[in-house]
């Protein structure tokens, strides 16, 4: 098992006939995901051709869904139109959401999350690598890839790991699969200010999932999720929990790249969240370079074997 | 992206929020045309900088105060031509400071109260928050520290826009009645509008007054927009003061790169921005100290690659270069092959050392031993942040 997705699961991608979106179709078909359909306003009746796949293109998501019983959608949609692309997916009652542009205006992802509340869709990004749950095939081919991760890097596994960061997401699971670690599923939530997941979202999941052994959460300075993630960690998770948090040497209320790492209060610096995170009895990386066996010392410290 | 105090109460009054009568100067041959503009009687003169601070900053000649207070217009004209062209030391700027390229001459309005407003993003709810306090015209981090009490927090459900009962809320917070408790009724809900409407980040206003006459007046304005969405604002866009950003980050922009200069030693050039920042925290974590954040992005190409050599090579503190790219979908022989161009191409004399992980590593490798630059290789973001901080000290 894994959470969010499996190698069965069904996707479809929005935006699929633009360059980035069609670039990274062609990923996930390599790697054996089941990319099921394509959606694209006015395209409708096409198709999507790689390589002796033949993904049909639809004009809605909701037509799409219909027609090939996609149950995710990924989001390849230019900022301007990505909200809309978002509360599309929504409407038609699709089980996730995945979110990848970059650029979305902070007051459109407002809009949106106010429109989601009540609905079943969960939304993970905006801003965001993406998921990963990876397979049995040779480079962890036959896995479902959602978004723009290298899949190739993965194997599957027991350790969960979920990231604000795309890079240091794969930093990790590369550390983790050259230590013969696997991955149950690798959650990159996004580094916006407004997203749809949180850390402590996708923490419960993994914390539930009975595959899943050990968590690694990768953070950064601004904003207080890393925080409300640790504190339910304390109380509630069963599992060995490894954290670090990008951004110590970061210049007081300077952007970073993300729009959400931006230090504004006294809890969301990196020292505050490392404190917390100590506290909370999650085991602290020291550098990115210590992700993998800062988690390997908390499993070891209680008996726990990740692979 | 800021924008100046007189650029924001211009935009304030256009959504109705109302500001004391003023008017900007960019060259000493515009002081007397934008006095003429304010009536006679005291005048406060404003240095106009991107940040804040700026009454109690110090110019780097030794004048004290980027804003005064002027008994009359003579005097004012006299103050601004002190501030003009001059550099700025504030709190907020740094000890480089900025230079000052316009005034902005404002009435003095006689204050009977000062107050703080401001409005923003809430993170934890995901909506915008309006933050209000009695305490105005200081540091509203130190009233939040010692007297959080005093601090109204109202979120605003974007569904259904700044209710009646939230103005009303934060009015009695305020603790104003009769004319002044309708005027900032007004005042509050224009505000946000303006918030709303021009996708701003942040609208801060410290101190907003009321006046003897009863007046509710926004006496300084801080307005932040999100860059995101400059695109359907073409007329804030225009507000850009480029003078008031490093030209490095400029020029950095133009190539999709994302750079901010810090004050140390060991450049980086990482791709992703969680890399890039992590990358800095373990230059600091063996002793080093970063001289930037420099994400070149997913892609990094060999322009991108050579242009952001020259714009780390641009800052004469720089003493060695750190590579960190993982390459995950981008084959690591082409951003190989991008930083051999690179080098040569700005004949780089300082230490470099590469650390390249991801697709295609292996040729990627090779590329940099045949390349005969004498740059090191480092294996692990450990092993090659404790190589550069070895190869400065």
């Amino acid at each position: 098992m894994a959470i969010l997705i499996t190698p069965s699961t069904k996707i479809l991608i929005q935006g699929i006939t633009g360059e980035f979106g069609a670039r990274h179709t062609r990923l996930s078909l390599d790697y054996g995901t089941q990319v099921v359909a394509g959606v694209t306003p006015g395209k409708g009746g096409q198709h999507f051709e790689h390589q002796g796949s033949r993904v049909p293109i639809f004009n809605s998501v909701a037509e799409a869904a219909r027609a090939t019983g996609a149950t995710v959608s990924a989001i390849f949609v230019p900022p301007p139109f990505a909200a809309d692309a978002i509360l599309e997916a929504v409407d038609a009652d699709l089980d996730l959401a995945v979110a990848i542009t970059e650029g979305i205006p902070i007051r459109d992802m407002i809009r949106v999350k106010r429109a989601m509340q009540g609905r079943r869709t969960r939304l993970v990004g905006p801003n965001c690598p993406g998921l990963v749950t990876p397979g049995t095939g040779p480079s962890s081919k036959g896995g479902c890839r959602i978004g723009i991760a290298p899949g190739y890097i993965h194997r599957p596994g027991h350790v969960g790991v979920v990231s604000r960061s795309g890079t240091l997401t794969y930093e990790a699971v590369f550390q983790l699969t050259s230590k013969s670690i696997g991955q149950s599923t690798c959650v990159g939530i996004g580094g916006d200010p407004v997203n749809g997941t949180s850390h402590l979202d996708v923490i419960k999941l993994f914390n539930a999932d009975p595959e899943t052994r050990g968590i690694i959460m990768i953070g950064e300075i601004g904003g207080s999720a890393e925080v409300e993630a640790a504190r339910w960690v304390r109380e509630h998770c069963r599992k060995p929990v490894a954290g670090f948090i990008a951004g110590a040497t970061a210049p007081t209320g300077r952007r970073m790249g993300h729009a959400g790492a931006v230090i504004g209060g006294h809890e969301d610096t990196a020292a505050a969240k490392i404190a917390i995170f100590r506290e909370c009895g999650i085991e602290v990386a020291a550098t990115p370079s210590d992700m993998a066996d800062a988690l390997l010392r908390s499993a070891a410290a209680r008996g726990i074997k990740l692979s | 992206m800021n924008i100046h105090e007189y650029q924001a109460k211009a935009l304030f009054e256009k959504y109705g929020v109302p500001v004391p009568r003023g008017a900007a100067a960019r060259s000493q041959a515009e002081f007397a045309p934008a006095l003429a503009q304010l009536p006679e009687g005291a005048t406060m003169v404003k240095s106009q900088i991107h940040a804040g601070g700026r009454g109690k900053g110090t110019f780097t000649n030794g004048f004290k105060g980027g804003v005064k207070f002027c008994a009359d217009k003579a005097t004012a004209l006299a103050m601004a031509g002190q501030m003009l062209g001059q550099t700025l030391v504030t709190a907020q700027t740094g000890p480089a400071g900025r230079r000052v390229q316009s005034v902005y001459f404002t009435v003095a309005s006689a204050i009977k109260k000062e107050y703080y407003l401001a409005i923003l993003l809430d993170r934890a709810s995901s909506r915008p928050v309006i933050v209000a306090s009695t305490e105005g015209g200081v540091e509203i981090e130190k009233v939040a520290r010692e007297t959080p009490e005093k601090i109204t927090k109202v979120r605003v459900d974007p569904a259904f826009g700044l209710a009646d009962f939230q103005v009303r809320d934060l009015i009695a917070a305020l603790g104003l009645t009769g004319a002044e408790a309708k005027n900032a009724a007004r005042l509050i809900r224009n505000l946000y509008t303006c918030f709303w409407e021009t996708d701003a980040a942040m609208v801060e206003v410290n101190p907003l007054i009321t006046t003897p006459a009863g007046e509710v007046l926004a006496l300084d304005a801080k307005v932040s927009f999100d860059d995101n969405a400059l695109f359907r604002h073409p007329e804030i866009t225009a507000l850009r003061d480029l003078n008031e950003e490093d030209p490095k980050e400029i020029e950095a922009s133009r190539y999709s790169l994302s750079y901010i200069a810090l004050d140390g030693n060991i450049a980086c050039l990482v791709n992703g921005a969680g890399l890039a920042m992590s990358t800095m925290d373990i230059i600091k974590h063996f002793g080093g100290t970063p001289a930037n954040f420099l994400d070149v992005g997913g892609g990094a190409s060999k322009d991108q690659v050579v242009a952001a050599f020259k714009i780390i090579l641009g800052d004469p503190n720089v003493k060695g270069i750190l590579v960190n790219i993982f390459g995950g979908i981008m084959d690591c022989n082409v951003i190989a092959q991008g930083i051999v161009e690179a080098v040569r191409e700005v004949g780089l004399k300082l230490p470099l050392v590469v650390r390249l992980e991801g697709n295609n590593v292996e040729a990627g490798k090779a590329t940099l031993a045949a390349s005969r630059l004498t740059l090191v290789s480092g294996d692990t973001m450990a092993d090659a942040a404790q190589k550069i901080v070895r190869l400065v000290a």
